[in-house]
């Protein structure tokens, strides 16, 4: 039976990795907020299995807070702000799609080189996804570099979280709960104290292009 | 408070209390940051008692056994450790007394709108005051640098109280840098001290408590580690050479009463520290950190000296001189280090004496000078010695108080400086027992080398004392100089009182210094029992036969031979003098130029310590009808050590800077780049 359960995490963490070069392929914000949406609620369901397969009860929490935090409440904040800021449209990146998809390739190789060793170790039954938890860090990494302007950077960061909350669940069956707590803390912080940004970036340079801060370098 | 729990309120408790006290002082100036009165009249001498009962507290708990408090604040598992033994006791006794005249004399010092708020200063003096307490009561490294920090900090603020004017701006930086850079060694000191070079911190216990590190084994090098890097730290706190440079900037800058408190308490603090480091935490002295310690010491005393000759500045001149006064504890310090490595505790406890005495002493005098040269300041505007001169007539208060200073700094008989002073080249005449060759061939030189320090600085004090007092007003503005009001004089006749008192009954204060001696030599001048061997007025340190003090036979000779002289000139000379038109001796009429200047006094001086200065002199020609004379005096370290840092520093910075790119994206791909490149790493 257990086996089946594995195979079952095996495929959400698949769809997982799916998603993230999903997301480094989007140009429209509105899609990425929901590729992230749809990153958070596969997030979810793989912790909650994981909580179920080993018995874990905190890991339970741990899905409630990912269902709370990444599936309703930052998509929806995301989702108020960009009709505020009035940035549904099109976004243009620093290094052209197809190109960044190789790279993307290349970084999911690496990684998998890197978890080898790490999963031999590891006896929990989520070891095979830990290369996949390490790509998508990787990846949301990458689309923050090559997006310029800051709603999709924003995004990446979050989704970067996504990747660290998969690393702890499938390495260590998950981090203790006031660490989880704090880092949701965090997140939601971050979330608030950007969204204050945009304004502030948007009311300066009339545009949320974040190229427009190199003008802030002193010479 | 745990100790609460214990048997009653102990003085610890007491002076917990009072430190709160303080703060809360410090918080109602907040009430009413701009009302004067209410600052001034109440809040400051509030401070002051508190002061008072501090220095009561602490003068209780000289010779009791040590007091241990934890307080429930700071980080988790990690609260503040406090304790209270002898050595604490004495400098918070330095503190109490020094911060009481201080304190008093502020409150008739503040006058509307100069530089910060009244109440925002209240603060921040009431801040500096109380984080200087905790530093003096810590037990562990962590409380010692918070508190330490906190009065960095809060005597920037004092400091930097004027900052409109870019050169007091530029003072403070150059003081919060230095501290900050000292501050890192201390750190780096104690972090040394906890694990004994031992990084894996294999003995389990990471509290950085006092007690830890006073039991744990140092070998040689580690040991020496944590002290160089201790007196790297303390000496940037304290002015020692080449650290010195903060110093005759910041206290110029600061207000009159903060001068006073940095020169006379806060520089004690670095001692404090020093002391506890040398002979508390670390137990086995080698010889070449006395060495070392007397040969820095030496020098700063000498530098100090030769620089305070050549000031036109009368705040400048009094912070070169505590250079030069620091040099002399420092210089003491490694008396004591280099006696006590060779196991002779009798002859080291003599030095270690003379330091403790001569910290009391330097508090009083130098607090009792600065505050003269505030009131001075604020009488005339005034503090350019070339501009000064006459202000007896004025102000006789001012001037006679400071005369006491004065002759106390310049280490005469009968008052305080003389005694510390003599016991240190004490110290020195004993040093030909010490069993090494070398030493004993470089200490006569040190000894002389004191010597002239001392004569230095005598001649330091004439000149303050003569161009600002003595003769005639410089200027015209200053014939309408007023002398202080009653709240500044208490605050100086209370630092010249402890000036005399402390230079009549050097037996009395002796006995309670060996409480200290006790606590960290583990013998004292006088044998334990309380008895001291030659009675109340003769101080003998060795023995009577060998060389002996009396100052209250001193002062009645004195006192003797004035009245005596007095009353020879008045009753039988002058009554049958005849007075009539002089032939004036070539002089019709005097006038203030014909006086000596400043830059003359210490003309012969610059000459023959030519090479100690950088010196830029404008020399007016023959035929000038308006001759100016000037000359800058500047001091080589700034030059050959600070600017080429500066420098190297400044290139750094540039080579970098291609990295500055002001784009996020570079910057991610910077972050991006290392993470990769880590993860490369650890897993092969």
């Amino acid at each position: 039976m257990s086996h089946y359960y594995g195979q079952f995490i095996n495929l959400l963490a698949a769809i997982l990795l799916l998603l993230s070069f999903a997301m480094l392929g989007q140009r429209r914000i509105l899609s990425l907020i929901n590729l992230f949406m749809a990153q958070g609620a596969v997030l979810c369901v793989s912790t909650a299995t994981v909580a179920f397969v080993t018995g874990q009860s905190h890991l339970y929490w741990s899905a409630l807070i990912t269902l709370l935090l990444k599936v309703i409440l930052l998509p929806w904040i995301l989702h108020r702000l960009i009709r505020r800021l009035n940035v549904k449209w099109d976004i243009e990146t620093l290094i052209n799609i197809p190109t960044t998809m190789l790279i993307g390739i290349v970084l999911v190789i690496f990684s998998f080189n890197l978890a080898l060793p790490i999963s031999e170790l590891a006896g929990t039954v989520t070891r095979a996804t830990l290369g996949i938890a390490i790509a998508a860090v990787l990846l949301a990494f990458l689309m923050m570099i090559t997006r310029s302007k800051a709603v999709p950077q924003v995004i990446g960061f979050l989704a970067m979280e996504n990747g660290l909350f998969f690393a702890a669940t499938s390495a260590t069956y998950g981090m203790p709960m006031v660490v989880e707590l704090g880092i949701a803390l965090d997140v939601l912080v971050g979330m608030v104290i950007l969204g204050v940004f945009f304004f502030q970036i948007r009311e300066r340079f009339d545009s949320l292009d974040i190229r427009h801060l190199e003008q802030l370098k002193e010479d | 408070m745990s100790s609460l729990s214990g048997s009653g309120f102990l003085s610890i408790d007491w002076l917990l209390t009072l430190i709160a006290a303080w703060l809360l002082i410090g918080c109602a100036g907040l009430l009413a940051p701009r009302q004067l009165g209410f600052v001034g009249r109440t809040l400051y001498p509030l401070g002051a008692l508190v002061g008072l009962a501090l220095a009561a507290v602490a003068f209780g708990a000289l010779g009791e056994t040590a007091e241990v408090a934890v307080l429930p604040l700071g980080l988790p598992d990690l609260p503040f450790h406090l304790r209270l033994d002898s050595l604490s006791a004495l400098f918070l006794l330095l503190l109490g007394g020094a911060s009481a005249g201080i304190s008093i004399y502020a409150a008739g010092y503040l006058r509307k709108g100069e530089g910060t708020a009244p109440g925002l200063q209240c603060l921040q003096y009431h801040l500096f005051l109380a984080s200087m307490a905790l530093v003096l009561l810590a037990d562990d490294a962590y409380v010692y640098m918070v508190a330490w920090e906190s009065m960095a900090l809060s005597s920037f603020f004092l400091v930097t109280s004027d900052h409109r004017l870019p050169e007091i701006r530029r003072a403070g930086y150059l003081y919060l840098l230095i501290a900050h850079v000292g501050a890192i060694g201390i750190l780096l000191s104690f972090g040394v001290l906890q694990s004994g070079g031992d990084l894996s911190i294999s003995n389990g216990v990471a509290d950085y408590t006092f007690a830890h590190m006073r039991a744990m084994p140092h070998d040689a090098f580690w040991a020496s580690a944590a002290f160089g890097l201790a007196l790297f730290g303390f000496g940037a706190k304290a002015g020692l050479l080449p650290l010195h440079i903060w110093l005759p900037e910041a206290h110029p800058a600061a207000p009159s009463p903060v001068s006073a408190m940095m020169s006379g308490v806060m520089l004690k603090t670095a001692i404090y520290g020093m002391l506890r480091v040398s002979f508390d935490l670390l137990h086995h002295p080698l010889w070449w950190w006395g060495v070392l310690v007397l040969a820095l010491g030496l020098l700063t005393a000498l530098f100090g000296a030769v620089f305070s000759a050549v000031q036109s500045d009368m705040k400048r001149l009094l912070a070169y001189s505590s250079i030069e006064n620091i040099g002399l504890l420092f210089v003491g310090i490694g008396l004591t280090l280099t006696f006590q490595s060779f196991g002779m505790n009798a002859l080291a406890v003599l030095a270690l004496t003379a330091v403790l005495y001569h910290c009391l002493n330097h508090a009083a005098f130098k607090s009792l000078l600065f505050l003269c040269t505030g009131s001075v300041l604020h009488a005339t505007r005034e503090r350019s010695l070339g501009k000064l001169g006459g202000l007896i007539h004025r102000m006789p208060w001012v001037a006679w108080l400071a005369l006491l200073g004065v002759i106390a700094a310049a280490g005469l008989p009968p008052l305080n400086g003389f005694v510390s002073e003599w016991l240190l080249l004490q110290a020195f005449l004993f040093t030909p027992s010490l069993p090494h060759a070398y030493i004993n061939m470089l200490i006569p030189v040190a000894a002389a080398a004191v010597a002239l320090t001392a004569a230095l600085a005598g001649f330091v004090m004439v000149k303050f004392f003569g161009i600002v007092f003595l003769g005639q007003p410089r200027e015209e503005k200053i014939s309408q100089a007023h002398d202080a009001g009653w709240l500044e004089r208490l605050g100086l006749v209370w630092l010249a009182a402890l000036c005399v008192l402390l230079g009549l009954f050097p037996v009395y204060v002796i006995e309670k210094l060996d409480f200290v001696t006790r606590s960290l030599l583990g013998v004292g001048v006088y044998p334990a029992g309380n008895n001291t061997p030659h009675g109340w007025l003769l101080l003998a340190p060795i023995s009577a036969d060998r060389a002996s003090y009396e100052p209250l036979v001193f002062l009645l000779m004195i006192g003797a031979v004035i009245t005596a002289t007095y009353l020879i000139v008045h009753r039988y000379w002058h009554g049958r003098a005849r007075r009539s038109a002089a032939w004036d001796c070539g002089f019709p009429l005097q006038t203030a130029r014909m006086q000596d200047t400043a830059e003359g006094f210490s003309q012969p001086l610059r000459q023959v310590f030519e090479p100690f200065y950088r010196q830029t002199r404008e020399l007016p020609t023959a035929f000038d009808t308006a001759p100016r004379y000037r000359v800058v005096v500047e001091d080589h370290f700034w030059y050959w050590l600070y600017l080429p840092v500066a420098r190297a520093a400044e290139f750094g910075a540039r080579c970098v800077s291609f990295l500055q790119q002001g784009r996020i994206s570079i910057y991610l791909l910077y972050s991006f780049l290392t993470l990769v490149a880590l993860l490369f790493l650890v897993r092969g």
